[in-house]
């Protein structure tokens, strides 16, 4: 399989449509990740987010388009060829997504278990170096169902980064978290980045923590890519769903909390 | 085919065709997987602990009882008919070619089937197999096949147990609590007892295994493509009832199925 040249985008995705069953969810979404670049995929619930990232692991096929990962189509490798693209790739999922029945430690070293013949003592080191990158390294006995939530997502986190891959996804990063947490975890990214010079993808709603973090935004809504842009450009948008996505409104302009509440009040007899 | 039952308005057959289709691929990439390497033995032995060791005691009990109350029920017939020296051999045949085969897999499907099935849907749900091809691990050979090999290891050793301890509780009953000669017993069993017989309950414990375990792990592992369409917790409870249900009808039919093509 051909190494990624240095010029070459690390993520091109091109015309990509996508269905379930008869519904289409994704509309001619087309977005380029130079490398060591971090882009934050935006947008509310049901706009799309999570099927782009099930194409970009080349989970879900799309309907037309290319998603294009280290310079191979998804669309065109076989599996053991796509295999051999996942090695090279480290993916986080929203809630560690870790085995039960593993403890931290044993997580985070499968990817090393399973792809390398690297011995013990080089697969221990590896792993309390990551786990000690996460502050992990004192859980590392601890089962998954022992950690807090931003512990799991520090040590899915680990696990994704165990190979050293030059791509990373990170999915909802901070939902469900403490601010504190949040901004410890944007922090993580930030130094991942800077520390392994990764190209990274994070999905998420969370505004702050996607202008913390992101080189480049991309805002989905309902299936629709309505821009890509640096943070400027995005705040200096004036199409009015990203305009009520910063302001935090719904994405329904005619809808108005105050007067819905009135007309609900208004009709409930007085007691 | 698909398509034509499609076209044809008939969605439930082409439905039908697709979950039997992907079925019949899983079962075939899993057997596949288990046959090639590379193997490992630490994932087969963990499996082996949970769906042989783990059902060690109630096949023991329930060996135990079958037996005893199988020998009840022969006695009762035969005494009428001056025959109690055929006791034993009536226990062994019905325990080695029916009910030591159905029984254990019953039992297996109702403590293991039913834990394969949830924790596969569990992990199917929070991601953890799409963190496995993520990871380049292959699902299929990482989480299936060690369960395919574990059930072919353990439905025939489970089944020979309780062949085993279904003689002896009929033994008790027979000879301890009746006073059937132990010879008698013993003895018309070994004369009654052939080759055919011994085959007939290997082939049924190893297709009951095969059965139990695919349909378990199947049902848990597509669980997202499942029609009903709720995932979450009440997608994992239909999926494991389902799979039970549909384990223990299998076995039934394939029952009578091997037997046919043996006898």
């Amino acid at each position: 399989m051909p190494e990624t040249e240095p010029h070459q985008a690390a993520i091109a995705v091109r015309d990509l449509n996508s269905h379930y069953a008869d519904r289409q969810v994704l509309f001619d979404i087309n977005l380029t990740v130079q490398r060591r670049e971090i882009v934050a995929v935006m947008g509310h619930s049901g706009s799309g987010k999570t099927t782009l990232f099930r194409h970009l692991l080349g989970l879900k096929p799309p309907t037309s388009g290319q998603v294009e990962l280290l310079g191979r189509d998804l669309t065109e490798v076989t599996r053991p060829e796509l295999f051999e693209l996942r090695k090279k790739i480290g993916v986080a999922f929203q809630n560690g997504a870790l085995f039960s029945s593993l403890s931290v430690r044993q997580n985070v070293e499968l990817p090393l278990r399973e792809h390398t013949k690297l011995d013990e003592n080089t697969i221990r080191i590896m792993t309390r170096m990551k786990l000690e990158f996460m502050r992990l390294a004192e859980f590392e006995k601890f089962m998954p169902a022992q950690l807090s939530g931003g512990m799991l997502k520090r040590a899915g986190l680990a696990r994704a980064v165990i190979m050293d891959p030059q791509l990373l996804f990170f999915d909802e990063p901070s939902a469900g978290l403490d601010p504190v947490t949040s901004a410890e975890l944007d922090r993580l990214i930030l130094k991942l980045r800077d520390a392994m010079n990764m190209t990274i993808i994070i999905i998420t709603h969370e505004l702050h923590s996607a202008f913390s973090v992101a080189d480049r935004i991309m805002v989905l809504d309902r299936g629709r890519q309505l821009m890509v842009g640096t943070r400027e450009e995005v705040r200096a948008s004036t199409d009015r769903r990203i305009v009520n996505m910063l302001d935090r409104k719904p994405a329904d302009d005619d809808f108005n909390p105050d007067d819905y509440f009135n007309r609900l009040t208004s009709t409930v007899p007085k007691t | 085919m698909k398509a034509v039952a499609r076209a044809m308005s008939f969605g439930w057959l082409a439905d039908f065709l697709e979950r039997l289709g992907r079925s019949g691929v899983f079962l075939a990439e899993g057997l596949w997987r288990l046959a090639t390497p590379p193997y490992r033995l630490h994932p087969i032995a963990r499996q082996i602990q949970f769906i042989g060791a783990r059902s060690l005691l109630v096949i023991v009990v329930a060996g135990t009882f079958v037996g005893m109350v199988v020998a009840l029920q022969f006695y009762d017939t035969l005494v009428r008919f001056g025959s109690v020296g055929l006791l034993g051999a009536a226990v062994g045949l019905s325990l080695l070619r029916e009910l030591g085969p159905v029984l254990t897999a019953l039992v297996v499907i109702g403590r293991a089937g039913s834990a394969i099935c949830a924790e596969i849907s569990i992990m199917r749900n929070e991601q953890q197999i799409d963190s496995l091809e993520c990871m380049a691990v292959d699902p299929l050979r990482y989480l299936i096949a060690p369960r395919f090999a574990a059930a072919l290891i353990s439905v025939p050793l489970l089944t020979c147990i309780f062949i085993t301890v279904g003689i002896w509780g009929g033994y008790l009953v027979g000879v301890i609590l009746f006073g059937v000669s132990p010879g008698s017993y013993l003895g018309g069993m070994y004369d009654a007892v052939n080759r055919g017989d011994l085959v007939m309950g290997g082939a049924k414990a190893l297709v009951f295994a095969v059965l139990f375990i695919w349909i378990a792990a199947c049902k848990g592992y597509y669980l997202h493509l499942d029609p009903a369409g709720a995932a979450g917790s009440e997608g994992v409870s239909r999926v494991t009832t389902e799979a039970v249900v549909l384990s223990s009808i299998a076995v039934l039919c394939s029952d009578y199925l091997v037997s046919a093509i043996i006898l």
